[in-house]
This record gives C-alpha cells, structure tokens and sequence, in this order.
C-alpha cells in the first residue's frame, strides 16, 4: 500500500497542520512516511500546500508526480492541482469556498462542505480537522480512532478543550464524506 | 527507541546536540533558518552556547574559536551564506580544526532564490575557499541517515581535525521524516584532545597558526595535509547501490536528487527496464573505484542532478573512459518529479538499444 495525498488551500486554513496530522497519525501506526511541505515566501492569505507520502514500504521519492488524492481547500488550489491527480485518483473538495465543476471526467469527486461544518461546531478554524475526518473516511487509511490518538500530540490537541473539539471534527468531517458518497 | 516525526533542520541540530556539540555560531538564512531556531532553544537545555553572530564571516570564526579550545562546534547556512564561510573553511583546513559546517543548498548563482538545488557540489568537493585542502562532504538523503551522517560529521572532524561539510538542500531542510536518534553523548566523556588551547599553565606552550611564510616549511605542511587526504580517501568512501545487480543503465544521483530518481526506478522497473542507482554518501572523497566497476560492467551511466551539471565530471572520472556517461538536470531550484526522470531513463534506455539482449550480448 501507497498512498500519495496533496493537501492545498490559503495559508491559514491549516493545510501544512493537515498534511502533518496524517504523517504522524501514519507513522504512529507502523507506516512508512514523507512530509514535505511546499516552501517559499510564503504569506498568510497565500497559497500554501503539502505532500505526504504514507507506505507500508521504503519511500523512494517524497516528491509525486502524480498523487492518488488532492485535498482542496480552496479555488487556486482547485486549478493547480486537479489537473496533477493521477487517472483513476480523488479530489477532495472543501465544497464551501470550491467551485467543484471539474474539467475531468476520470477523478472520484467528493465535496464536503468542511467550512460550513467547522462554523456549525462553533469554531471556524476547525475546517482542516473536519476535512481530516472526510479524508480517512474517503481514503479508508487507517480509522478516526489513529487520529483521534495523534491530535493529542499536535497543537489540535494541546488542551483538552480544544482536542475534544477536534475529536468531535473528525466524526462530523468523516460522517458528511459518507453521506457524499452515499454510503449513508 | 520511540520514532520522531522530524524536520530536517530540526534532526541536523538534535543529532548535532546528541553527538556532543554545545556550540553552535551561525546567521540566518532561508531555507535553513529552523536550524538555528532549534539550537537557541536546545543548547540552552544542555548548558551550550548558541550566538547569533552579527554575520556569516564573524560566526565561521567563532567556529574556529571554539574549535582551537577543544569543542564540538556546528555552524549552518545556505548557499550565500556559505559562500561567505569560505575564507574560514580555508582557515580551518589549514589549522587543521575539526567543525561541521552545514549547506542547505538553494538556487544561485547570485542571491538566487530559495528553492532546493544542488549547484555547490563544485564548493563544497573542491575546497571552495582557496588554498591546497579538501572537505570531508557527507551527503544525506532523507532524514534517518542526516541524523546518522550528522553523528558521523563530529566524529571524522575529531578524527581527522579536518572541517566536514554536510550538503543538504532546502528540501532535505524542510521535508519531515519519522527518525531514531541514537543515544547522546557526554561530551565530557570523549578523548581529550592533546593540541588544544586551554592555557598553557604546568605544560610547554602550544601554537596553532597558518601562516608559514618560509615555502619550505609550508610545503612540508601541505605534504602532511596531503598524506591525510589520502588516508581519509581510502578509509572513507560510502554509497549506496540499488537494483544495480542486473542494470544495464545505472542513473547516478546524490541528497534529494537520488530520492527522486530512486522512484523514477522503481517506475520503469515496472516495465521492465533494467536499471540501478548509484548513490554516493560520500562526494569526497568520492567513491570512484566502485562507480568505475559499474561502469565497466553497465557501459552506461546517467548522472541526474539539481543543478546544470557537477558531480558528472566525477562520473566522468570514475567512468575512466569506459562506456558513456550522460546527464540530465534541473538547476535554479526546480524541483523534478520522478515522472520527468523515468522519462529521461526511458529514452535514453531505448535510444542506446538496452532492451535488446543483442547490445548487451555485444557489450560483453
């Protein structure tokens, strides 16, 4: 098993949080793992992104070509980066701010209004972690309880408090990335 | 031992504080600059020194300092930044002081841009600052063997009282990597070193100096210089090979690069092209004896780099004339994927014939 995840949205949104939530939720599960995070002059309000690679053998390259799924999390990142996802792999959208008209046919696409569901929590930086939920939901890699695990290493799980919130996202995230693909 | 999920920067200076360095002297600068973050916090825990030095110039010359006193002594920065180094480096090749000084590569030449790339491999493997010396170069590819090779970097400069250069590159700097760190040394309890500078009460006078202005003496010194290159020469190289066993093209990569091309490998093996990795751990001394046998073997060599073409003459010279060595890279901080380097693997696989068993058969 390989799979190769680009996460991608504003800088601010928690996209660089996201792509460090699963290496260290996959690596705690035994899984080979790469994070490598795109770098620059990079601004808050900017485009930021991150590519993990999680496997259960030796990573040969952090760097993909082609990912089996891009996470999305706003319209920039939509136009950057559907077009790199392998035939056959997943778009995963952050259907409150992303247009999700896509211009290919041979992409699994799943919207989940992750902003929406993080406001009605009541916190609206919790989009990403909702979107972590969606995540293990579509992807199957691993299960919510890996992740619930590792958010008590993170800053999204600091104090106990705010990781009860984010345990709480990453129910709400995976149960709306179900109803999106019918499974309830 | 518990696996920590790490950024590169970050393992170089936990690895560096664990091998006994408590002096650490540097300037920031992108894409390295969560180096010296991490040892202003972590030096300070195991009673260090951490100084931001007011530029490159004054904090290689605090490396020197510390050095002549007997310390395990880091300094780090990225391409400009070592550039400005290199008057030191030189100084301390010829002091013969040991120091692990740290290159996380970005674009040049010039003030370039911050991306990785791997355009000082010329600096760091052929002295980069004047005068007749060499660079142990140790270059990691993923965060694991930074840690291991970081350990290694203390041990060869002590070993060699000679400055050791880990190349990284901005990637390598930023990528995160689960990594076990080996056990931390006391560094009171290494070997005590006999030619430092501690005062000289109770025992005869020491001097450390590179300037020998009669030809004669200095000569002499560069000889005694030269005997150590030799020796570290012959006792040092490593590298790595991968899938090499039955390759009739062997790409040869180094850092990031070789990461890269390893998956390019692992691509178009799947359709059944027969070709290795040659990876040199080591850029000097550069494992040349053993890329020459591939070479004889293979006939056919690809040096892949980040930069617009270095290391190649090194292939070159291992190579010794015997087969062909081509090249393909990306300078000024693009980064290639696997994809682009299967492409190139591919096209020259089969423009040089290697599917057919015919050219092979001829070649032997």
């Amino acid at each position: 098993m390989t799979l190769k995840s680009v996460f991608a949205g504003f800088g601010g949104q928690g996209v660089l949080m996201m792509g460090y939530l699963l290496a260290l939720t996959s690596m705690r599960r035994g899984k080979n793992v790469t994070y490598l995070p795109a770098y620059g002059a990079e601004v808050r309000g900017g485009t930021a992104n991150c590519t993990v690679v999680v496997s259960d053998e030796e990573i040969a390259s952090p760097v993909a070509s082609n990912p089996d799924i891009a996470v999305v999390m706003n319209n920039p990142s939509l136009m950057k980066f559907s077009n790199l996802v392998r035939s056959g792999g997943t778009l995963l959208v952050n259907s409150s701010l992303v247009e999700t008209k896509i211009g290919r046919a041979d992409l699994n696409v799943v919207p989940v209004p992750v902003s929406d569901l993080a406001h009605e929590l009541g916190e609206d930086r919790s989009a990403n972690v909702v979107m972590m939920g969606a995540f293990v939901a579509v992807t199957g890699l691993l299960d919510l309880d890996a992740f619930k695990e590792a958010l008590a290493e993170t800053n999204l799980g600091k104090k106990p408090k705010v990781l009860e919130l984010n345990r709480k996202a990453l129910e709400v995230g995976a149960a709306a990335a179900r109803r999106a693909l019918g499974k309830e | 031992m518990t696996k920590r999920l790490m950024r590169g920067s970050h393992v170089l200076g936990e690895a560096a504080v664990r091998a006994g360095c408590r002096f650490y002297f540097g300037y920031p600068i992108t894409p390295q600059n969560e180096v010296p973050e991490y040892m202003s916090a972590r030096l300070l825990e195991v009673g260090g020194t951490f100084v931001q030095a007011e530029s490159e110039v004054a904090s290689i010359n605090m490396v020197m300092g510390a050095s002549m006193a007997g310390a395990r002594v880091m300094t780090t920065s990225s391409s400009p930044g070592i550039s400005l180094k290199q008057e030191g480096i030189s100084y301390l090749a010829g002091l013969e002081l040991p120091a692990v000084i740290a290159n996380m590569m970005r674009g040049g030449p010039g003030l370039g841009n911050i991306a990785p790339a791997q355009g000082d491999y010329f600096q760091a493997t052929r002295g980069g600052g004047h005068g007749d010396y060499r660079c142990i170069v140790l270059a990691p590819a993923s965060c694991q063997e930074l840690c291991d090779l970081t350990f290694r970097a203390f041990d060869l400069a002590d070993k060699y009282r000679n400055p050791v250069m880990i190349l990284g590159d901005g990637m390598m700097g930023q990528m995160m990597e689960p990594v076990e760190f080996p056990e931390a040394i006391d560094p009171a309890s290494l070997p005590v070193k006999d030619w430092i500078l501690t005062g000289a009460a109770g025992r005869p006078q020491r001097t450390i100096l590179s300037l020998l202005l009669d030809p004669k003496v200095l000569e002499a010194h560069n000889y005694k210089l030269t005997r150590k290159y030799d020796a570290i020469t012959r006792a040092e190289q490593d590298w790595e090979t991968y899938l090499c066993e039955d390759a009739r093209l062997v790409v040869v990569a180094f850092g990031t690069a070789a990461r890269i091309a390893k998956g390019a490998i692992k691509r178009v093996r799947e359709m059944g092209i027969k070709v290795g990795l040659f990876r040199p751990k080591t850029l000097w001394p550069f494992p040349y004896q053993p890329l020459g046998e591939l070479a004889r073997a293979t006939r056919h060599l690809l040096a892949f780099e980040m930069n617009s073409g270095q290391m190649v003459e090194d292939v070159r010279l291992a190579a010794e004339g015997q087969g062909e060595v081509h090249f393909y890279g990306r300078p000024g901080g693009v980064i290639p994927t696997p994809d682009e380097v299967a492409h190139q693997i591919s096209h020259y696989y089969y423009g040089a014939g290697l599917d057919q068993a015919a050219a092979v058969a001829r070649r032997a």
